[in-house]
Parts: C-alpha cells; structure tokens; sequence
C-alpha cells in the first residue's frame, strides 16, 4: 500500500468521525444515567427528569444547554416565577451600556433589560460592578477567569466561546482580531469552595 | 521503500486512534447537563450520594433572582455551607423542599443522586471543555 492512497482514507474517516462527534453534541443532552456526575445505580436516576423531555422543546441554540434562554422567556415558553414572598419588590431597567474595546474586537453591548428579567440589581451592583459607566475596570482576562461577566457566563448563563454575543457592536467591517494575550484555554469549572 | 510508508502508515493511524481516543474520552466526561452543581462538602464523609443541583430544571420555573437575592444562595458551588439542619429549618433548599412549594425532604434520593466521590464542581458545557488542555489540573 503506498502512502498516496492511503493518506485521503485516513484523512476521510478522521472528518467522517469528527461530522459525527459534532452531530452528537448539537441538539442532543445526555441521558441522567450517562451524564458523569449521576449515579447510575441510583433510583433517582429513573424518577428525575431527563433535560431532553424538557428543553428540546424550548428555542435551540448552539451552546450551553442548547435552549437560547431570553428568547424562551421572552416568548413565554417558560413562565419562571419572579418571587416566593409578597413583600419582595420585583426591581426592572431598560438601558444598555456600550463598553468600547481597544483593538480590534467589536464593543460590547451589555443589556440590562434581559439581565434584569432574571436577575436583581444586588447581583451585580455594587459588589461586582459599580453604578456608573466606566467605573469598574473590566477585562477579558478577568471573564475567562469566572470573575465579572465570567461569574454566570461559563458556568450557568450561555458560555464565553459565544464572543459575538457579547462583542456584538461592530467596528465598521473590520474582521475581529483575536489578540494574543487572550487565552481561551483558561477558563474551567472551578473546584470546591477553599 | 514500501516497507517505510507501511510504518508510516501504521504511525499515522496510531496517532489518529490516540488523538480520537482522548477526543471521545473527553467528550464523554463532559456530558453532564451545562450549569448542573455537584456540593460535596459533606456528603461523602456522611455517607450520602454527593447532591445534584440541576439549575436548567429550577430556571424554568424561577428567576435567578429568587435564589440568589431573596434566598441568599452565593454564587459559589459550596460556597454556601448548607446542610441537613439548615434545610429542615427552611433555609437554602429548605426554602422550597417542604412539602409545599415542592416534594419534602424526605425524597434523599432525588438530591443525593451524584456518583460517590465526584468532587464540588459547577459543569460547563462540552464546547468549553474541548478548548481545554485534556487532563488540566482543576483549580
Ligand atoms: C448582570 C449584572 C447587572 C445587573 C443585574 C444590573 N446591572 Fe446595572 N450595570 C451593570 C454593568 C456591567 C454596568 C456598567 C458598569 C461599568 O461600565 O463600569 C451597569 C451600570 C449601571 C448604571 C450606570 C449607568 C450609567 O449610565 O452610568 C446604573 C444606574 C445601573 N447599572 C442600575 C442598575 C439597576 C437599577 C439594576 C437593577 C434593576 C441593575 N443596574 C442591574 C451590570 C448589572
Ligand atoms: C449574575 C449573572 C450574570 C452576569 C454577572 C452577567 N450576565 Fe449576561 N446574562 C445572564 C443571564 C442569566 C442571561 C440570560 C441568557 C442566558 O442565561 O444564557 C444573560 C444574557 C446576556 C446577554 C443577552 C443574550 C441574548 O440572548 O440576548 C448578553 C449580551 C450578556 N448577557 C452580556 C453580559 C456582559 C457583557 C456581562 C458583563 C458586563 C454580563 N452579561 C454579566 C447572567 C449574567
Ligand atoms: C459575557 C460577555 C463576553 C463574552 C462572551 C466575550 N467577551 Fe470579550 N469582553 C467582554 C467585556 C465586558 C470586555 C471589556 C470591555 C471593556 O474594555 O470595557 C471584553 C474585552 C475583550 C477584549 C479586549 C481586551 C481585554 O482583555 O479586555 C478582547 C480581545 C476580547 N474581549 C475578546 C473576546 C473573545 C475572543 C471572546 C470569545 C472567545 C470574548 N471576548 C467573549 C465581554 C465578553
Ligand atoms: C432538597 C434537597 C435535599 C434533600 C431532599 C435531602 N438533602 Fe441532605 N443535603 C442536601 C444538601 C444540598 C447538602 C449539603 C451537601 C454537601 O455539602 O455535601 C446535604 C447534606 C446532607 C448530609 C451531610 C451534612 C449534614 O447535614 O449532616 C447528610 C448526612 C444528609 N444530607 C442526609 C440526608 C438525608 C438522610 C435525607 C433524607 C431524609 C436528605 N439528606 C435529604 C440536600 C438535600
Ligand atoms: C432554585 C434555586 C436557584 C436558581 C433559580 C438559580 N440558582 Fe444558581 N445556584 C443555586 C445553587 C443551589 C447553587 C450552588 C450553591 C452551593 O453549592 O452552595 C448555585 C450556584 C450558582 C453559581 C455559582 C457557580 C460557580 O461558579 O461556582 C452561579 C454563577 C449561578 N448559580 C448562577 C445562576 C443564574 C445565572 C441563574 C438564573 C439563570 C441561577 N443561578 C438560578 C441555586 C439556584
Ligand atoms: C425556589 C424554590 C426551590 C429551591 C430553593 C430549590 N428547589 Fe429544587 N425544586 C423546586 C421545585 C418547584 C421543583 C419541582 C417539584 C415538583 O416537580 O413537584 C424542584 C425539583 C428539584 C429536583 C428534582 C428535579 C427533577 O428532575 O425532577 C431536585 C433534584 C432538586 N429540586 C434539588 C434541589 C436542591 C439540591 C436544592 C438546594 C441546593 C434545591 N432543589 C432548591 C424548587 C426549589
């Protein structure tokens, strides 16, 4: 067998499993029992509900649990309720920031609206961030270690690789630059509490 | 010659099975639902299943907000020191799981559902793990 033919079959079979283990990660959520983190010998594992029934039939995305939760919301797919005690005030705004980036990625729009649908303002204000535009130094660095955006985003709400979710203003039609400081490999789930 | 472009051969398809294998491997690890919390604080050393806290299921049906503001859960996977005394009293878990709002805590199953030993870990999705080095030290 020489090396000119065997090279394209190789190489054929390596793409034909790759397509395949993309496929089998979009649309797609593992059964309880196969997940990693249930135990299959648990009953438990036969009365809980399985995340297919549930959100396979709420709007799809990409990433994260594969369900783009605004939208769900927003169409009232889901009805979450808001609070558990009357005397708790329910505390909305609509404003979005615009954080402008140095260098080449497109700004980031920070919206409130959609924030403040799930969240309240003692979440993020002022431990996190200041209440003032421009006041907290925020830093790609600082997301991709699980602090400011990086606290939800990369652990509950949808995850960091989506960078024109956030980076969604463009600069003219300049092609994002990914600098090379910036490394994508350094944000993982965070251990036990110290 | 041909004896070469067989090791070759051989080589190159060892070195793709190695690749694929620890692509599977990893893939296979990193399933379990995007934003599911295992707290283990305690549980092992008590003999329970380590607790499993599905946060795609309870964000279905409340808001962040009614957790993390009213209920006082920190956004710590076991940041937060709960335990079986704190639950029955009707804090963390407790606030819901009474029989009221949800099933009591009588149901231990359905919490303390995690595999033995999994350590207190917040999961992140399959894309995010696949852009990690395999095998990288958890901090
Ligand atoms: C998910 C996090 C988050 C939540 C929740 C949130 N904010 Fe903010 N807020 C921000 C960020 C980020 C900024 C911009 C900070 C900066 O630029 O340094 C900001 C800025 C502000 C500002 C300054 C705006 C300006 O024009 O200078 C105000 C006022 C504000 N927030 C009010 C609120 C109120 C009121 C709530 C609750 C209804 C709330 N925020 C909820 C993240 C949040
Ligand atoms: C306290 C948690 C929290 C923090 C901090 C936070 N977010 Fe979010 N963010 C959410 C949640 C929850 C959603 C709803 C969508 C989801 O869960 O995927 C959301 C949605 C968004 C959306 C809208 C996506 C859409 O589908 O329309 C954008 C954009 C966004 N976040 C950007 C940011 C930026 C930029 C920051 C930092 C300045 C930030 N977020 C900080 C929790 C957070
Ligand atoms: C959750 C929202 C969010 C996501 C997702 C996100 N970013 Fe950012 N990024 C920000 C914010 C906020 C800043 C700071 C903006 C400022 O300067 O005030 C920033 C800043 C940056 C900067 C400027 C340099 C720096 O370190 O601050 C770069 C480069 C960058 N991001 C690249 C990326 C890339 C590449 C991705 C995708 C892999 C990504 N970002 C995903 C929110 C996000
Ligand atoms: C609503 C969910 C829930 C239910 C139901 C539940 N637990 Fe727990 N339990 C927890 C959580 C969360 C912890 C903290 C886990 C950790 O840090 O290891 C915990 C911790 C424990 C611990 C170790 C800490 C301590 O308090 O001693 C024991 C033992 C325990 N549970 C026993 C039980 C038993 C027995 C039952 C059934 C009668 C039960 N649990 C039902 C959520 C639950
Ligand atoms: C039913 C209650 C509940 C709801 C609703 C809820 N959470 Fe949580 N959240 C928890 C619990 C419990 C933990 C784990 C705390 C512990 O281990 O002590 C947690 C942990 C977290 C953490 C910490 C993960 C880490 O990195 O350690 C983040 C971030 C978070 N939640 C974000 C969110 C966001 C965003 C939403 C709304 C989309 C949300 N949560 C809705 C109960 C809830
Ligand atoms: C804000 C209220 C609330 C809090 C706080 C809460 N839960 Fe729940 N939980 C619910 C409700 C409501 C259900 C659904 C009950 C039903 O179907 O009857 C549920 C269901 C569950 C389920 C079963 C999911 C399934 O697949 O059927 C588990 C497991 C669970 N909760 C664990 C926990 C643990 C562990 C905690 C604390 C760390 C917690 N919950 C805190 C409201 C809550």
């Amino acid at each position: 067998m020489t090396r000119g033919r065997l090279r394209p079959r190789v190489v054929f079979a390596f793409v034909l499993a790759l397509c395949w283990a993309i496929q089998s990660m979009a649309g797609e959520w593992m059964p309880l029992a196969r997940d990693g983190i249930h135990d299959p010998k648990s009953r438990a594992v036969k009365i809980l509900q399985q995340p297919q029934e549930a959100l396979s039939r709420l709007t799809p995305d990409n990433a994260g649990n594969q369900v783009r939760w605004v939208q769900a919301l927003d169409k009232t797919e889901i009805r979450p309720r808001e609070k558990l005690f009357a005397k708790t005030e329910v505390r909305k705004l609509d404003r979005d920031i615009i954080l402008d980036v140095k260098g080449g990625m497109p700004a980031v729009r920070f919206p409130h609206r959609q924030h403040t649908e799930w969240l309240d303002c003692v979440n993020c204000h002022d431990g996190v961030f200041k209440m003032q535009t421009g006041a907290t130094k925020i830093t790609m660095f600082n997301i991709l270690q699980g602090e400011q955006c990086g606290i939800c985003h990369g652990a509950v709400a949808f995850p960091l690789t989506e960078c024109m979710r956030c980076h969604s203003i463009a600069k003219g039609d300049k092609q994002p630059v990914i600098p090379p400081d910036v490394n994508m490999q350094m944000h993982r789930s965070r251990g036990p509490a110290p | 010659m041909k004896k070469l472009s067989k090791l070759r051969a051989g080589f190159l398809a060892g070195l793709i099975m190695t690749l694929l294998a620890v692509f599977f491997v990893d893939i296979n690890e990193a399933q379990a639902e995007y934003g599911d919390v295992v707290i283990n604080n305690y549980s092992d050393g008590a003999g329970m299943r380590p607790v499993v806290f599905p946060h795609w299921f309870h964000r279905m049906r409340f808001r962040c907000k009614v957790c993390h503001a009213d209920l006082g859960f920190k956004f710590k996977a076991g940041g937060n020191e709960i335990n079986m005394v704190k639950i029955i009293d009707g804090q963390f878990c407790g606030a819901c799981h009474n029989g009221e709002i949800a099933w009591s805590v009588e149901n231990c199953n359905l919490c303390h559902s995690g595999k033995p030993n999994t350590p207190t870990q917040v999961h992140e999705s399959t894309v995010q793990k696949l852009a990690q080095p395999t095998g990288a030290p958890k901090k």
